[in-house]
């Protein structure tokens, strides 16, 4: 699905991304963990075109990432902030990505009702909570049936209902087929959702491959244990 | 609606929404209504007042748009971000986010300062004249400092260095640099100075606005010495031209200097 070689990303002197290879394959959940600074929300910016790399390229479905913005059509993306006009109402948000995507695609409904959103849908988005807002971010994300779904933190400030309606629903795309990249923090939740990793360190991959190997190769139980492993491993080396 | 324009269109139309729900531009448009209306009403429907009103809409038209153009666009960074998620372009989005303050900021005024003047409208034609290219001054200068706006904020990252340069642009264009270039042309009183300073006066829209609209009110003794000189050196009608086009070029450089940062920004 998604094929990244020799991607290196610098801002000002901090090298940030130093040379990534990485295979995203489809129909499979991808985490990419690593410590605060090693690359992660840069990685998931320079695939959707947010962050212009200084070097390597990006290829999404065999096509190169670049400056034709058609690709992204087919991207749910779900930002680690979510901040919106302040005077648009959640329902006219909506409307408004419909409406840039072409308007053709059927809107999905399912997680507004399973995160009771519906009644603040007509309120402007700056009288809705922080959390509300991160429900509104989910729900813009897997509006239109994308076939990559990209999630930064994406139970960051969800009540446990809604945390556990919205994983509820990333392992159902899952089954249908959609490819998904998440970061988290959360080691438990990772555990939960993601079938391979990549670990990130300084702005090189320490670690790529399935979660289950990793638990082999490392003699852990756990992800957590065993990304902490690889994490003195590296460090070692 | 598909296609490039469908996009920018779009893009526009929702940003016009939110901007014309905030209160901000409620008390611009009411700041301009009550202005206007009291120099009318306490000056007459005459020159002078016009005169006072070209004064205030000079200083008060850049001050705003870029205070309220960059302060905007920096709250919008991440909705910024999640457009540019979107199948959207940078130049489509660059495109609608100029127009959207321009379109916001620019209704602001003429509804505000064009409610009293299209009121008085059965006056005389003189009036009517001028009160259109005062519209029409306040309108390019909107176009302007929002070109500058959006330049301002592609370029500097930091909001609170962002908003002190836009102050800072306002202070330079709109209240020092006439006082800067007479005492240049005092201090170097004995040397030919004309196309330098007419040069000089290119390079200040806020400048270009006033001997612009100047010339139409026929007070040369008003125009400033940079005014002055504009006028004996293109007369009336081609001044007008010169300084159009030079307005045009102060919408269409920091654009251009603008998209191109905008193009190759890290967001």
């Amino acid at each position: 699905m998604i094929s990244v070689s020799g991607l290196v990303k610098r801002f000002g002197r901090l090298e940030i991304l130093r040379g990534i290879d990485l295979e995203v394959r489809p129909g499979r959940i991808t985490a990419i963990v690593g410590p605060n600074g090693a690359g992660k929300t840069t990685l998931i910016k320079a695939l959707l075109g947010l962050v212009r790399p200084d070097g390597g390229r990006i290829l999404f479905g065999g096509e190169r990432v670049g400056d034709d913005p058609g690709y992204r059509a087919r991207i749910g993306y779900m930002p680690q902030i979510a901040r919106f006009p302040e005077n648009l109402t959640g329902a006219e948000l909506l409307a408004l990505l419909r409406d840039l995507r072409g308007g053709a695609a059927r809107v999905d409904g399912e997680l507004i009702a399973r995160f009771g959103l519906a009644p603040q849908l007509d309120k402007p988005l700056r009288t809705l909570s922080g959390g509300t807002r991160q429900k509104v971010n989910a729900v813009m994300a897997l509006l239109f049936d994308p076939e990559l779904l990209v999630l930064d933190e994406p139970t960051a400030g969800l009540d446990p209902v809604s945390s556990g309606a919205l994983k509820d629903r990333l392992l159902r795309e899952r089954r249908e087929g959609t490819t998904l990249i998440l970061t988290s923090h959360i080691m438990s939740e990772l555990e939960e959702l993601a079938d391979d990793v990549v670990f990130l360190l300084d702005g090189r991959v320490g670690y790529a491959g399935a979660v289950h190997e990793l638990k082999v190769q490392t003699r852990q139980l756990n992800l957590e244990r065993a990304i902490a492993q690889i994490m003195l491993r590296v460090e070692a080396a | 609606m598909s296609g490039a324009k469908g996009v920018v269109l779009r893009i526009v139309q929702y940003g016009l929404s939110d901007v014309l729900r905030s209160r901000w531009l409620a008390a611009y448009a009411l700041f301009f209504l009550v202005a206007t209306e009291a120099l009318l009403r306490f000056g007459g429907a005459g020159p002078r007042s016009l005169l006072a009103l070209m004064n205030v809409i000079l200083l008060v038209i850049p001050l705003v748009t870029v205070v309220f153009g960059t302060m905007y666009l920096y709250h919008a960074r991440e909705f910024i971000e999640l457009l540019l998620a979107q199948p959207v372009s940078r130049r489509q989005l660059f495109a609608g986010l100029y127009l959207g303050i321009t379109i916001a900021l620019a209704v602001g005024f003429v509804v505000g300062a064009g409610t009293p003047l299209a009121a008085r409208m059965f006056g005389s034609a003189a009036f009517r004249t001028t009160a259109a290219s005062l519209l029409g001054a306040g309108l390019a200068l909107t176009a302007v400092f929002s070109a500058v706006a959006l330049y301002l904020t592609v370029h500097i990252q930091d909001r609170v260095r962002g908003l002190g340069a836009a102050i800072g642009v306002w202070l330079g264009t709109a209240v020092l640099y006439d006082g800067l270039v007479l005492l240049l042309a005092t201090m170097l009183a004995d040397y030919p100075l004309e196309r330098p300073l007419l040069g000089l006066m290119l390079a200040n829209p806020v400048d270009l606005a006033r001997v612009a609209l100047l010339l139409q009110f026929d007070v040369s003794a008003l125009m400033g010495y940079t005014g002055a000189v504009f006028e004996s050196f293109f007369g009336t009608a081609g001044g007008l031209a010169v300084a159009a086009l030079a307005l045009a070029a102060w919408v269409a450089v920091p654009l251009w200097l603008g998209l191109r940062g905008f193009q190759r920004k890290d967001f």
